[in-house]
C-alpha cells in the first residue's frame, strides 16, 4: 500500500481499477482523487487554456481541478468513490 | 416537489443547529447538504463508505462533537437530503423559496416560505507562480485527507499560509507519522502574541493550540514566521518551493533572503472567505467587512437578511468560526419558527437568551482568529504579473491589470474582458483576490471594485444528473479561453 496511507487504520478491502489503462488498487470507497494521489498520479489533466498540469486542489468538490473521465463520463475525482473495475481516463483537450 | 416550513441549505454546525432548533419548535424542515453526512468542514464525517476506524484522531473534541451532532440529527424529525448538490435557489412569484438539487438518485426540489443559508466559507489562497502545480493543495483539503481519509498530503510536506489551521495540519501530519519539512506562517510572532490574549478567553482551545505548537517544536520542524511562499517549481508536479520574508504590510520584504525547500506537497491556505452565495444570488443587501472576511450579507441580530424569509448563518455570513456558528444557527432556526407562529415572543426570548449570551462571550476569540486570517494588502500588491489568478481560465495578474488599463473598473467588467471567474469553479477560488487587485488600482476601497453577480447554476451539475439521459456534446467541459 502507498506510504501515504496512514498505517494502523481499518480500511475496506482493496479493489482494482485502471487509470489510463494502468492497473491500480485502492480501498473500496476511497475517493478516486485520493486513490490516484496515493498511486503517484498527482497530475490528472491539463488546464484548458494554457495546457499546464493540474491535479486535485480542494478535495471537496469546489475547484473542479480533478475532472477525469470515469467509465466515459466526466466526474470530479475527489467526489467519486473507487469501485472495482472502474476505468478512468484523462479528459482529452 | 416537497413542500415544507423551512429549507436549510448546508449541514455544517450552523445549518444543522438551525434545522434542529426549528424542528424542535415544530417546523417541518428539509436540510440539504452536498456531502454524504452532516458536520461541515470542522466536524467532517469520515468517508461514508469507510468503516468507523478510518479517522486517525477519533478522540479529538471535534470528532466527538461531529458524531454527537449527526446522532441528534438522525434522531430528529428533520428530513436530511445528503449528497444533494443545490444548483438553483429562486424566489417564485407565489412567494417563499424553491430549491433544486441534483441528488444521488436524481433531481430533487423543495419549496418553503423560509430558507436558512448556511453554506460556509471557501479557502483563500494568495496566488504565486507555480501554485497550479499538482501537489499544491489547500489547507482545508489537507484536513479532509488526514481526518476523513486517513491519508498524508505527501511524503515531504510544507504547510504554509496563516491562521490556526497551519499548526493543526502540521501537528496532525506529525502525529500520523508523516514528515513536515517546514511551517511557513504569514503572521509574525508578535501577531500571535496579541491574539493569544483573546485565545486565553477559551482556555481549552489555547491548550490545544499549545499542544500543536509543542508537537511541532518537539520534532524540530522549522517554523518560518513572517514568511510566505514566493514560488513553487516542478515539471509535472511540485518538487521545490522558494519562500521569502515579509514586511509589516504583508508583502515581500525588499531584498529579503530566499530559502529553498524540497517538498512533494504544499498545503496552503491564506484564510477564509465567506461564501454568501445564496444572499448574493437572490440579491440580498451585502456589505464589505474585512474583519468578517469580505462581502457578507447585512444581517439583524437573528440572522435575517434584507429579503423577507431569508436567513444567513455561519461562516458563509461572516467569519466567526464553528463555536459561534452553533449559537447563531439556533437563533436563526428559532426566529424562523417564531415568524411561522410556532413560538410566542416570550418563549422565543427565553429560548434564545442563552444562545445570545454564548455568542457575546465568544466574540473576542472569533475576532482574534478572523484577524489572523484577514487579507493583508501587501500580499496582493506583490503578486507577480505572470502569476495565474483564475485557475480555471489561466488568467494572470498581468491580464487583470491590462483589463484595468483598457478601462475595466469593476469586477464584472474585468470578468467580461478576461474570463477571470468564468470557469467551472465560478470564481469561488479567485474572486476575492481578483477584486482586491482591482480595488488597489482604484485606490483601495473594495466597495468600488464590487463583487461578482450571483448566477445559477450554483454548482456545475452534469446534465446527466438532472435529466437522466444526456448527449456527449452537452457535457459542461469549460471551453478554452481565447488567447
Ligand atoms: S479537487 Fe477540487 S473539485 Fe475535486
Amino acid at each position: 500500500m502507498s506510504p501515504r496511507r496512514i498505517p494502523g487504520l481499518a480500511r475496506p478491502a482493496a479493489v482494482s481499477f485502471t487509470f489510463e489503462g494502468e492497473a491500480l488498487a485502492a480501498p473500496a470507497g476511497e475517493p478516486l482523487a485520493t486513490a490516484l494521489a496515493c498511486a503517484g498520479h498527482a497530475a490528472l489533466r491539463a488546464s484548458p487554456a494554457a495546457g499546464t498540469p493540474r491535479g486535485a486542489f480542494c478535495f471537496m468538490g469546489s475547484c473542479q481541478e480533478c475532472l477525469v473521465l470515469v467509465d466515459g463520463v466526466p466526474r470530479q475525482a475527489c467526489l467519486v468513490p473507487v469501485r472495482a473495475g472502474m476505468a478512468v481516463w484523462r479528459v482529452a483537450l | 416537489m416537497r413542500r415544507c416550513d423551512l429549507i436549510v441549505l448546508g449541514a455544517g454546525p450552523a445549518g444543522a443547529e438551525a434545522a434542529l432548533a426549528a424542528s424542535g419548535a415544530g417546523l417541518d424542515v428539509v436540510l440539504v447538504e452536498e456531502a454524504a453526512a452532516a458536520g461541515g468542514q470542522v466536524w467532517r464525517a469520515p468517508a461514508a463508505a469507510s468503516p468507523p476506524g478510518l479517522d486517525p484522531f477519533p478522540a479529538e473534541a471535534e470528532a466527538r462533537a461531529g458524531a454527537a451532532l449527526r446522532a441528534r440529527l438522525a434522531a430528529s424529525p428533520v428530513e436530511s437530503w445528503f449528497g444533494a448538490r443545490a444548483w438553483s435557489v429562486i424566489r417564485p412569484a407565489e412567494g417563499g423559496f424553491r430549491l433544486d438539487a441534483a441528488g444521488p438518485e436524481g433531481p430533487l426540489a423543495c419549496a418553503a416560505p423560509r430558507l436558512v443559508a448556511a453554506t460556509g466559507a471557501v479557502e483563500r489562497v494568495i496566488p504565486f507562480p507555480g501554485w497550479t502545480l499538482p501537489g499544491v493543495i489547500g489547507l482545508a483539503a489537507a484536513t479532509v485527507l488526514l481526518k476523513a481519509q486517513g491519508v498524508l498530503p505527501g511524503q515531504r510536506v510544507v504547510v504554509a499560509g496563516c491562521g490556526p489551521l497551519l499548526a493543526a495540519v502540521a501537528a496532525k501530519i506529525l502525529a500520523a507519522g508523516g514528515e513536515v519539512v517546514a511551517v511557513v506562517d504569514r503572521a509574525a510572532p508578535a501577531e500571535w502574541l496579541a491574539a493569544s490574549r483573546a485565545l486565553a478567553s477559551r482556555p481549552r482551545l489555547l491548550a490545544r493550540g499549545l499542544g500543536w505548537a509543542l508537537r511541532i517544536a518537539g520534532r524540530r520542524v522549522p517554523v518560518h514566521f513572517a514568511h510566505a511562499v514566493r514560488a513553487a517549481e516542478g515539471d509535472e508536479a511540485l518538487r521545490r518551493l522558494r519562500i521569502a520574508p515579509l514586511d509589516a504590510s504583508g508583502g515581500f520584504a525588499p531584498g529579503g533572503a530566499e530559502r529553498v525547500l524540497e517538498a512533494d506537497a504544499l498545503c496552503i491556505g491564506d484564510g477564509l472567505v465567506p461564501g454568501a452565495e445564496i444572499p448574493r444570488l437572490l440579491r440580498a443587501r451585502l456589505r464589505f467587512d474585512r474583519a468578517l472576511g469580505g462581502w457578507v450579507p447585512e444581517l439583524d441580530a437573528e440572522g435575517r437578511t434584507s429579503l423577507p424569509g431569508l436567513f444567513a448563518v455561519g461562516d458563509g455570513a461572516g467569519l466567526r468560526g464553528q463555536a459561534p456558528a452553533v449559537h447563531a444557527g439556533r437563533i436563526a432556526g428559532l426566529a424562523a419558527a417564531q415568524e411561522a407562529g410556532r413560538l410566542d415572543a416570550a418563549a422565543f426570548a427565553a429560548a434564545t437568551a442563552p444562545e445570545r449570551a454564548a455568542l457575546a462571550g465568544l466574540a473576542p476569540f472569533a475576532a482574534a482568529m478572523a484577524g489572523l486570517m484577514a487579507l493583508r494588502p501587501g500580499a496582493v500588491r506583490d503578486i507577480a504579473p505572470e502569476t495565474v489568478i483564475c485557475r480555471c481560465e489561466d488568467v494572470t495578474r498581468g491580464m487583470l491589470d491590462a483589463a484595468f488599463d483598457e478601462g475595466a473598473r469593476e469586477v464584472n467588467q474585468v470578468k467580461h474582458f478576461t474570463r477571470c471567474g468564468m470557469g467551472p469553479c465560478q470564481g469561488r477560488s479567485c474572486g476575492d483576490v481578483a477584486a482586491e487587485i482591482i480595488a488597489a488600482r482604484l485606490g483601495g476601497a473594495r466597495e468600488a471594485a464590487g463583487f461578482w453577480t450571483g448566477r445559477p447554476p450554483l454548482r456545475p451539475v452534469p446534465l446527466a444528473d438532472l435529466l437522466g439521459e444526456f448527449d456527449y456534446a452537452d457535457i459542461p467541459i469549460p471551453a478554452p479561453a481565447p488567447l
